[in-house]
């Protein structure tokens, strides 16, 4: 294979690869995709200051999820950087939270989406940093501040979308009759899941929904919104099931470094 | 005679110059060792030294200019240099020196008001506590945005003087 065959080949990720791999790199696609969906709204945002907002939001997201790919990459041993993993892999190898993947919408939409997985993340991290595993832990020290200074200001706009004005609670309403039937991913924990939480690696999901369920009903409760039923699963990022918009966040994230392997600057 | 034991020492406080030299990209003012982000420097042999550093946010631009600049500046000062990451402890704004406080404030930025980095206050409101203003010292300041021209800033100003002034987040 020439070195060009080398650069531009698909990455595959199996279930045969290793399972610390598989798992870091979910946590971490769920955050590069999340960066990306962000990353659009840069000059489009209702005022300035949240344009400023989503973009530190957004470079958040991506830099946690450069240090859990680069992490993933010498988890999987192939040699592969974070750039090879972020933008070699087609939809069916990447597992992230559908929820991230969802179309910014509105302004409503985008703060839901952002209030239900900062909330979700801060439990997440909150728990990996006591993971039996050094680097995750340390990963997670630092999201885990980076994620409640972001969560304040999402669930302050929940509260003042949803308390304000009538055109802005329907539009809440509207973003949550959309977003809500994603969220039961969060706690639909598979095979992989159980293997990390039983070597430590990883917190069981399971404890984490009542404290999530908590954090939202509060939030909800000042922003007069009612919180909906569970509903059943029916995506799965973890399975690498996307939704159809997922496919042209990737084309447009990954087109540079497909049309030109390896191109840097 | 060289003392052997010293020699070091003195390479090491070498390095710590040649990294005191070395500005934050984005708040020129201060200096990495003002910022904390400096973990240690070791001495690995008679010209080489090992420099634990750790980033401030995970997605702070600066980072990898910074990583570069220290790179350089350790390069001029005669040393050889291994950079490593170091990310626990996780950075916060109370790594800040005393120092890196007052330039600050006389730069125009307000330094963090309390250095909690503990994940239950992060999750209070940013009013919670007044900020002194900058330019004129009045309490009577609000937050106009959380978010501000870098990762490590938020937008706030002055009820008093009107200026509106950069608050240096805690985190």
């Amino acid at each position: 294979m020439s070195a060009a065959e080398a650069l531009a080949g698909t990455l595959v990720v199996c279930a045969r690869s290793p399972p610390l791999f598989r798992y870091v790199l979910r946590l971490a696609d769920t955050n590069l995709v999340l960066g990306q969906r962000l990353g659009e709204w840069v000059g489009h945002a209702p005022a300035l200051e949240e344009d400023l907002a989503l973009a530190n939001l957004a470079l958040d997201a991506i830099g946690r999820a450069r240090l859990l790919l680069s992490y993933a990459g010498e988890a999987e041993g192939q040699g592969h950087g974070e750039d090879d993993l972020a933008f070699r892999r087609d939809e069916p190898h990447f597992y992230n939270l559908v929820l991230a993947e969802q179309p910014n919408g509105d302004f409503a939409h985008t703060i839901l989406r952002q209030f239900l997985l900062d909330a979700f993340q801060l439990e997440l991290y909150t728990a990996l940093t006591r993971s039996t595993d050094a680097r995750l832990a340390a990963i997670a020290g630092k999201a885990e501040k980076e994620l409640a200074y972001a969560l304040r200001y999402a669930a302050g706009w929940v509260v003042r979308l949803g308390d304000g004005t009538p055109e802005s609670h329907d539009r809440l309403e509207q973003a949550l009759a959309a977003l809500w039937r994603f969220t039961s991913e969060f706690f639909a924990a598979d095979e992989l899941d159980f293997a990390m939480a039983s070597a430590g690696v990883a917190p069981d999901l399971r404890l984490l929904e009542a404290p999530w369920r908590d954090r939202v009903a509060g939030v909800f409760a000042e922003a007069t919104l009612p919180v909906p039923p569970n509903l059943p699963l029916a995506l799965s990022g973890r399975a690498g099931r996307h939704g159809e918009a997922f496919g042209r966040l990737l084309a447009e994230m990954q087109f540079l470094q497909r049309a030109y392997p390896g191109a840097q600057w | 005679v060289v003392n052997p034991s010293a020699a070091p020492a003195a390479l090491e406080a070498r390095a710590w110059a040649a990294l005191e030299s070395v500005a934050d990209p984005e708040i020129p003012v201060l200096s990495i060792t003002d910022l904390g982000i400096v973990r240690y420097v070791r001495a690995t042999g008679a010209a080489s030294v090992e420099v634990g550093l750790t980033p401030t946010y995970s997605g702070c631009p600066a980072t990898e200019v910074i990583r570069a600049a220290c790179a350089e500046a350790l390069k001029a000062a005669g040393c050889a240099a291994r950079l490593v990451e170091v990310l626990a402890p996780a950075w916060s704004s109370a790594c800040l020196s005393a120092r890196g406080r007052e330039r600050l404030a006389s730069y125009g930025i307000a330094p963090p008001a309390v250095p909690v980095g503990r994940v239950r206050a992060l999750l209070q409101s940013a009013d919670s506590a007044p900020i002194a203003c900058p330019h004129c010292a009045s309490l009577h300041t609000a937050c106009v945005s959380e978010f501000g021209s870098t990762p490590c800033k938020a937008l706030h100003r002055c009820s008093d003087c009107r200026e509106p002034f950069e608050y240096f987040k805690c985190i």
